[in-house]
């Protein structure tokens, strides 16, 4: 087994610990670093989710109405958006934005703490890095990702109705009910369950990546590079493997 | 080699009192086929000030390293407080590690918290102290390094002294009977090493904590220690070759010895002195 992959196994062991035996021994959540966390991961990566989905949602509406407006079919515009956005789109562009600005800030900053000996000063002092900085870190993760899918399906079907209601003349009501017809309440949990999963790897990897960081400055450069690739590697197949369980 | 050792170990141990806080017998490490600890023993007692010396790269550190648990050695025996703790869990180190304090090389604050915050961490996370009290313990120990005032600021807005003072009121936040040392004076001027000697000094006897220090700065080592351990670099790697009082160790026969104390670059352990076939190989002469 490659070295690693088994370090990552053994975070995720170790973080398996501190997550569900660690509390029933006194060992609770920490509650403000959570969610100092989730400011961090999640609500000041609010603005660049928003923007992105907006122009996905926009976008979504004017390819569709060009194709499907030389059928006639301009109504299924709305369902097409919204079912894309759920299923497939929002989860993962919003897992891109976090990787992006939230597992790489996760690994470079751990890195640093691991290169600067602050890591190693949280375990002399008897604070476990594991309960002090990767719980926090990943629940914040957990949480937010899921939140930020369902505020970007929001903002994509936002951005499909300015569409719709402009250029291709649908009523707000026409828009709204198509829009909904086309999912279901399966396909919601299913959007969601893909996120917490997308969430789970991108912030175990990123926290893994920044323990093991090796040597100065260039050793934190690589350890983030390396840990938003993999990241994005993960989310994809992770994304493609799911689909393929659940729609197909 | 052989025989001033013995000499030194039985001076010494004339000079030892009370229980041993550290016990290491044979300490062994190994990175792959390098050696970098070769079955060394020593004893550090309650009330020392005891510095481990020797060269770049004769495993200073790593025995430091060891004594606190965040390496495993690859064979032999380090009891701390009493307690064999190179096969224990992570809750009983944990357990152990809540009696001393460690001084980092580079300070190692965290650099998201503010000075005060670094200071009053161990408070929060080990003891039942109200925020109150916390704050009023903070004050106590950063005027106690001559930090009054210095509370808000982040880590990296301090100079390097600071740092390190700052680095020391964490250390001794919680009063501990024993705390470690990693060059604490590495890359200090003259007068801030001095300072940061006699503070460590002075509030370390105040609380009666027993010191183990890592360092190569001869000055350092003679205004401070009361037990000195030399490790050998080269042919003498990962083995102990002087050990005694601060002037047992100036007045050591060793030559290696003699020529860490006095800092100069000829000697036994020069690396200049190559071999023929070296020089012959570099300047191209056949």
């Amino acid at each position: 087994m490659p070295e690693g992959f088994r370090k990552y196994l053994s975070l995720c062991g170790n973080l398996g610990y501190w997550l569900v035996v660690a509390p029933f021994h006194g060992q609770f959540y920490r509650v403000p670093h959570i969610f100092a966390q989730i400011v961090r991961i999640g609500v000041q990566a609010v603005p660049m989710a928003a923007l992105t989905t907006l122009t996905i949602g926009v976008v979504l509406a004017m390819q569709s109405a060009a194709q499907l407006e030389k059928l006639g079919a301009e109504v299924f515009v709305p369902g097409l958006i919204s079912t894309s956005l759920v299923k497939e789109l929002a989860p993962l562009v919003i897992a891109v934005i976090v990787i992006g600005r939230s597992g790489s800030a996760v690994t470079a900053e751990l890195g640093t703490m691991k290169v600067s000996e602050e890591i190693d000063a949280l375990e002399v002092m008897a604070i476990h890095p594991m309960s002090y900085l990767i719980v926090p870190r990943f629940l914040a993760m957990v949480i937010m990702m899921p939140v930020l899918t369902v505020f970007g399906i929001y903002v994509g079907l936002f951005g499909g109705w300015l569409i719709s209601s402009s250029a291709l003349d649908m009523s707000t009501a026409f828009y709204v009910s198509h829009a909904l017809d086309y999912i279901g309440i399966k396909d919601i949990w299913i959007g969601i369950l893909k996120s917490v999963i997308f969430g789970v790897l991108v912030v175990t990897i990123a926290c893994n990546s920044g323990l093991n960081v090796r040597g100065g400055a260039e050793g934190v450069g690589q350890a983030t590079t390396g840990s938003v690739v993999l990241s994005l590697l993960a989310v994809f197949v992770a994304n493609a493997i799911l689909t393929a369980l659940f729609f197909f | 080699m052989g025989e001033t050792r013995t000499t030194s170990q039985e001076a010494a141990a004339g000079s030892e009192s009370g229980e041993p806080i550290i016990e290491v017998d044979s300490l062994v490490r190994r990175y792959g086929p390098q050696t970098v600890l070769d079955g060394i023993s020593f004893r550090v007692y309650s009330g020392d000030t005891f510095v481990i010396m020797g060269g770049s790269g004769c495993g200073k550190s790593t025995v430091l390293r060891h004594l606190i648990g965040t390496e495993k050695p690859t064979g032999g025996k380090i009891r701390v407080f009493g307690e064999e703790i190179t096969g224990m869990h992570d809750q009983n180190l944990t357990r152990i590690r809540r009696r001393f304090g460690m001084l980092f090389q580079s300070g190692a604050l965290l650099q998201s918290l503010t000075v005060a915050e670094n200071v009053a961490l161990p408070l929060i996370e080990h003891t039942e102290l109200d925020q109150n009290l916390v704050d009023t313990v903070v004050k106590m120990k950063l005027e106690q390094v001559g930090l009054t005032g210095h509370g808000h600021k982040k880590p990296s807005e301090i100079s390097g002294g600071m740092k390190k003072r700052v680095a020391l009121a964490r250390a001794l936040a919680l009063d501990p009977p024993l705390v470690f040392s990693d060059e604490p004076t590495a890359g200090l001027d003259p007068v801030m090493t001095a300072v940061i000697d006699v503070l460590t000094q002075k509030l370390t006897r105040k609380i009666g904590a027993t010191v183990v220090v890592v360092t190569h700065d001869m000055n350092s080592i003679f205004r401070i220690a009361t037990r000195v351990i030399m490790l050998g670099t080269g042919q003498y790697q990962g083995k102990i070759v002087a050990e005694g009082t601060p002037d047992q160790i100036r007045s050591h026969s060793d030559p290696v010895v003699q020529q860490f104390i006095k800092g100069e670059a000829a000697g036994v352990k020069s690396s200049g002195d190559r071999s023929d076939p070296y020089r012959e190989e570099l300047l191209g002469i056949d």
